[in-house]
């Protein structure tokens, strides 16, 4: 059995959630990957993979275009993989329909070849299904899997042409302006509560989330009392959020908040309160006074 | 213009329903929570009826594949604005594909000319019917949709991608799957609902439309989460980060 | 004021509220008017989505109304199979011996243990099938007045932003015009409030009193449900003058409906029912039935506590009241539901008769409770509770066992209801405070988790519902005098005292949070707290099983 991954690159790097996907595959067998664009080269460094197929033509992710293609080489394949990304996301669902087969999206865990375990209603239940199709198409998670290594391989690179896209054109992409990154595809996230106390103290947050290249939350009673703006809210009622690492500084976990967060890789806390509920889920915690566990843990980083 | 847009909407139980996980493990316990429309399906009925108030579609169709009581978000959908709607019977409870495989047969004797759904229904998170539509239609698609515009015979969406957004220009027909930017979809307001129970809902059983509705994944269990496991406290900064770094590998 | 230009649309009759009371009002009008145009509107997002009840319910007026229950489906399926009365001290508890006898209206046998928010659903059902308009999602925020009659209702307006302003999706209410408007919104409803001040429904009676019910449904193992047992307490943990106490009621699939009831004319400002609730499940006669189990949903809700003294009059001119909006319950066996059924059922056919005849004011109500078993039953047992506020929990308990026992509730007296619950609370400087334990996460627990449960939601983007008429009467006797007592009996944890400087508080209000129990509009020592009702559909989102 062989495995075809879907490897993103941007800058030069094959992506984080990418490198988690080819781990995810290699529980099938061998694993080719196939890479739209440059970056054959950074995919076939990747522990594991075998063979790269190159679309040097294929530049803009198009879905028209990229699943025409892997549908053509589908055949040779018992598992097709991406990422749980945008990419991914827009991509193999389409690929799934010209193959007629049901996709499975956000895969958590692989039980074997063909059953796996995705998170439905929102995360609030685990279904572990099992697929009949010849052909598993799926993307997964990548806080999920541990991603292989970016180097150590040295995989053959054949490369292909791209098929023409006339019903879909590309147009222009906008990537965010503010530096930080993104609150729901941030590795790491760190938000504040109450217990900042008022808005010029949110900004102690600033100096730690850049160290870390992270994105800036809030819980709703932050947002409220206008330490903060309505898009940073994270929980029920706000953004969902799943990092490698989130930090609560001076919130106390409600569970509504909890509800937006608890799926985190690691998650940090620091509150005053030893009694505060964010303890109850978090993998370390530091019982202590913000204003004085900021600026070390910001000289520590 | 004389496009006509179709919208599949699907019934799902409400975002505000806190949903259990049945005993023995055979699904979610669904029996007798407050259903809604899926939100993200509101939305694109929203964009469907915006833009036949701007002229640029002639007629808004709103389908769904589901039970008799699945009638009720037909009704909440043309209380917002859509002309009439199709009820694709079935007892049963249907994959993406086989959605798509219904949803091709009544775009085709519909002739539609845009295909405006949700990007993902809240219950299944699959986030796939509309690829697989597009797909099986051999139309292109515009998914994550937060922004689209007609004109010239073509429609230029912009789409929510992980780092920021990409525009796209689709020939139509195409399928679009909206985000939740595209817009604030409208209340259905009471004089409205009113008068939506006057408007044409046409009930298609969906054997009569002779297309392959099996399922391709059998669900094994359902469980819940695991709960989390309460950590370790740290006594300093400076502990906190030896371990994120070495320990836990996050840093 | 801009005058809003608001669409109208004309209706026979409009019923406000689709509990028992209103649904059995629409089904009776449909009964006998197969014609009539009946609209019915509801605040919750569904028929069911804010009712908060017990429920062991009597199906007496159910067979009145539907005589053929039984063959329709209707969700009453746990028969009453084993009950008790608990004198509760801290440790111990102690059944109250031949239970029919001392305290008849405790006794339930051939009642049933229900999900009263199932029962509306099933209600709504059978009414929209006689071919009742049944909106959910809508409220009724005033009442449409012409010529000094009411002519129907004003539905809320939509998509107001938090600042007053008309949002993007601003949707005017609507006039629901009707030649009769059935008022049947629950206890302490707000178009029954603006109907009674407008048109002198109180005068001559006595205040309403109220008790606060708050509710959590539990699943628990197979092995240790016990389908139809019902437990009542009183006692502990409760003090002698405080009236309440808790139930028990097995039912369903493993289900168990646990609750507590205090009474609103309560003293000490330190009291809050919440906590009183959460400990009562950690006594032995409630803890076991608990352990191991899960908590799934959670609710409170206000009761009419007044009873036979506390009846306003219910006519005016355009429309009636009934149900629990009309104070329709009888308190010694705390069920509101036969009764808010047989009322509403009244309602419609003294409307029916008005419409038949074009009269304005449907006349006949007034003389049919009178004639029927609901007066009767209420008259009985008129001196029971307010028996306990006058002597206590324990010579109340005395006193009732003789009322009912010795007098068969025929006493040649009539106690009454002094004050109004607002007007009870004793300063803070002479009240003791109250150790309530800390919540241990499996058996009880705290405000926020647990609304949570009641899945409250209310569209963020709109005007506050709940704000105080005046925030220096907050700070001067709420804060000063009785020490923020909102923020121990709000169930929801709506308020919270916050100090914004040396000897400076103001109330934060999180009114996203409110269940819609109607506590702070009762309770709030000045009657500063304005409660409006917000955008229709807001508010708890109670599951079936509630
Ligand atoms: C329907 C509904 C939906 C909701 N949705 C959301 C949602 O989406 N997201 C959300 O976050 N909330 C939501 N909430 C609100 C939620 O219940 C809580 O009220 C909120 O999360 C509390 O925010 P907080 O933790 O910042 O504040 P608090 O609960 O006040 O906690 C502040 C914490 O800071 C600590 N602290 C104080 N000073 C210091 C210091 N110097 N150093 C260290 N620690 C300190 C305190 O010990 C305390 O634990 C929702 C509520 C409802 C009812
Ligand atoms: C693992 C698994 C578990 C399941 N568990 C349950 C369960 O517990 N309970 C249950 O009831 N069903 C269950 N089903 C079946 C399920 O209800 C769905 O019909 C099916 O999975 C569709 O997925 P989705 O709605 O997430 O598709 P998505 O691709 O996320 O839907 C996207 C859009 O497609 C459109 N659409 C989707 N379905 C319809 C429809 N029926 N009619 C019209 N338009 C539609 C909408 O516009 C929607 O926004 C399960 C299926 C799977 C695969
Ligand atoms: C905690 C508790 C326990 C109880 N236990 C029992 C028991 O065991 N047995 C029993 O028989 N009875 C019991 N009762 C009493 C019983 O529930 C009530 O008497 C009964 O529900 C009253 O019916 P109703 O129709 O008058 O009012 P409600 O049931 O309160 O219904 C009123 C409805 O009107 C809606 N509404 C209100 N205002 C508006 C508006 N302006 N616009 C639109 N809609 C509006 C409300 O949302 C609600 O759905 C209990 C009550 C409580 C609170
Ligand atoms: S704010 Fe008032 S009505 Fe709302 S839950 Fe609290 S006490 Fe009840």
């Amino acid at each position: 059995m062989t495995a075809l991954v879907l490897v993103e690159v941007e800058n030069g790097a094959v992506r984080q959630a990418s490198r988690s996907a080819v781990a995810a595959a290699s529980r099938f067998g061998a694993v080719d990957a196939i890479v739209f664009g440059d970056g054959a080269q950074a995919a076939a460094a990747l522990p594991g993979v075998t063979r790269v197929l190159s679309v040097p033509g294929l530049v803009n992710d198009l879905a028209e275009p990229a699943a025409d293609l892997l549908a053509a080489r589908a055949k040779d394949y018992s598992h097709i993989v991406a990422a749980a990304s945008a990419t991914g996301k827009n991509i193999l669902p389409r690929l799934a329909g010209l193959l007629d087969v049901q996709p499975i999206p956000d895969v958590v865990e692989i039980k074997d070849v063909d059953t796996f375990v995705r998170p439905i209603y929102a995360g609030n239940a685990l279904a572990t299904v099992r697929s009949a199709d010849s052909i598993k198409v799926l993307t997964v998670r990548g806080s999920n899997f541990d991603p292989v290594a970016a180097e150590g391989g040295s995989a053959t690179v054949e490369t292909i042409e791209a098929p023409a896209s006339e019903k879909s054109v590309f147009v222009k992409v906008e990537l965010s302006a503010s530096d930080r990154p993104e609150l729901e595809s941030a590795r790491v996230v760190i938000s504040g509560g109450k217990g900042l106390k008022d808005a010029a103290n949110f900004k102690l947050l600033e100096p730690i989330a850049d160290k870390l290249n992270a994105a800036i939350g809030a819980s709703r009673a932050a947002v409220d009392s206008g330490f903060a703006p309505n898009e940073m809210q994270v929980g029920q009622t706000g953004k969902i959020v799943a990092p490698e690492l989130y930090i609560a500084v001076g919130l106390s976990g409600a569970i509504q908040h909890l509800a937006g967060m608890k799926d985190s890789r690691v998650i940090v806390a620091i509150n005053t309160d030893p009694e505060a509920p964010i303890f109850k889920v978090a993998d370390y915690g530091i019982v202590g006074d913000l204003f004085e566990v900021l600026p070390t843990l910001e000289k520590a980083l | 213009m004389t496009m006509k847009v179709l919208v599949p909407v699907k019934r799902v139980v409400d975002y505000n329903v806190k949903v259990r996980v049945a005993a023995d493990g055979s699904g979610v316990e669904t029996q007798g929570v407050k259903m809604s429309m899926n939100p993200f399906d509101e939305i694109a009925v929203e964009e469907a009826v915006r833009l036949r108030e701007k002229g640029a579609a002639k007629e808004v169709v709103v389908v769904t594949v589901g039970a008799q009581a699945a009638q009720d978000v037909l009704r909440t959908a043309m209380a917002m604005g859509a002309d009439r709607a199709i009820l694709v019977r079935t007892d049963d409870t249907l994959e993406p594909r086989a959605v798509a495989n219904v949803l091709k047969a009544i775009a085709t004797r519909e002739e539609a000319g845009l295909i405006c759904m949700g990007k993902q229904a809240i219950d299944d998170d699959m986030n796939a019917t509309g690829q697989i539509l597009a797909a099986k239609l051999g139309w292109p698609q515009g998914t994550f949709a937060s922004a689209v515009t007609v004109a010239d015979g073509r429609i230029e969406v912009a789409r929510e991608i992980d780092g920021g957004t990409e525009v796209v220009s689709l020939t139509l027909p195409a399928v679009v799957t909206a985000d939740l930017r595209l817009n604030e979809p409208r209340y259905a307001s009471l004089p409205n609902i009113m008068k939506a129970r006057k408007k044409p809902l046409e009930t298609v059983e969906i054997d009569s439309l002779g297309v392959d509705t099996a399922s391709r994944l059998t669900v094994v269990s359902v469980a819940e989460p695991a709960e989390r496991k309460e950590g370790v406290k740290v006594n300093s900064a400076a502990e906190l980060v030896e371990k994120l770094k070495t320990e836990a590998k996050v840093i | 004021m801009t005058q809003i230009e608001r669409e109208e649309m004309e209706f026979d009759v409009v019923v406000v509220g689709g509990g028992p009371a209103g649904l059995s009002a629409a089904i009776r009008l449909k009964q006998l008017m197969p014609d009539a145009g009946v609209c019915l509107i509801e605040k919750g997002s569904e028929i069911g989505a804010h009712i908060v009840s017990g429920a062991v319910i009597e199906p007496r007026t159910l067979d009145e109304l539907l005589p053929n229950w039984r063959d329709l489906d209707a969700p009453l399926r746990t028969q009453v199979t084993e009950e008790r009365m608990l004198f509760l001290t801290e440790t111990r508890s102690f059944a109250v011996p031949y239970l029919d006898r001392v305290m008849p209206q405790m006794a339930n046998h051939g009642n049933y243990v229900v999900s009263l928010g199932e029962v509306c659903r099933w209600l709504g059902e059978q009414a929209e099938a006689l071919g009742v308009e049944i909106y959910p999602g809508f409220s009724g925020a005033e009442l449409f007045i012409e010529n000094d009659h009411v002519a129907g209702v004003i539905t809320g307006d939509m998509g107001i932003e938090r600042n007053g302003e008309h949002g993007p999706n601003f949707t005017p209410g609507m006039i629901l015009r009707a030649k009769q408007t059935i008022l049947t919104e629950g206890a302490r409803g707000s178009l029954t409030g603006h109907a009674m001040k407008r048109f002198g429904l109180r005068k001559g009676v006595e205040p309403q009193t109220y008790g606060l019910g708050i509710k959590e449904v539990w699943e628990i193992p197979a092995e240790k449900h016990r389908p139809g047992l019902v437990q009542h307490s009183f006692g502990w943990p409760l003090d002698d003058n405080t009236y309440g106490g808790a139930w028990l009621y097995h039912f369903g699939e493993n289900l168990v409906s646990f609750g507590f009831v205090t009474g609103l004319d309560y003293a000490n400002t330190y009291l809050s029912p919440f906590e009183e609730m959460q400990r009562t499940k950690l006594h032995p006669a409630f803890r076991e039935h608990f352990e191991g189990g899960k908590r799934l949903i959670y609710g409170a809700r206000a009761l009419s506590e007044g009873g036979f003294q506390s009846i306003p009059r219910l006519i005016f001119p355009g429309g009636v009241l009934a149900g629990d909006s009309a104070g329709f319950l009888n308190v010694p066996k705390i069920k509101g539901t036969h009764t808010a059924m047989k009322s509403g059922m009244i309602a419609a056919e003294a409307v029916a008769e008005a419409l038949e005849k074009d009269k304005k004011e449907a006349a006949s109500m007034t003389a049919r409770v009178q004639q029927s078993w609901l007066w009767s039953e209420l008259r009985d047992v008129r001196n029971i509770r307010p028996a306990f506020a006058k002597w206590g929990m324990k010579l109340g308990a005395l006193y009732s066992g003789i009322d009912s026992m010795i007098l068969r509730g025929r006493a040649p007296w009539t106690l009454h209801h002094p004050h109004a619950d607002n007007e009870t609370l004793r300063p803070a400087s002479v009240c003791t405070k109250i150790d309530y334990p800390k919540p241990d996460g499996k058996i009880t627990f705290d405000r926020v988790s647990s609304v949570f449960l009641s899945s409250t939601n209310h569209e963020e983007n709109q005007p506050v519902h709940l704000k105080l008429r005046n925030e220096t009467v907050w700070q001067t006797v709420n804060h000063d005098v009785f020490d923020s007592p909102e923020s121990r009996y709000c169930p929801a944890g709506v308020y919270e005292q916050e100090q914004t400087g040396e000897n400076a508080w103001q109330l934060r209000i999180n009114a996203q949070n409110c269940v819609h129990c109607k506590t702070c509009d009762i309770k709030d020592p000045t009657q500063n707290i304005d409660w409006c009702t917000p955008e229709g559909g807001g508010g708890p989102n109670y599951p079936v099983g509630m």
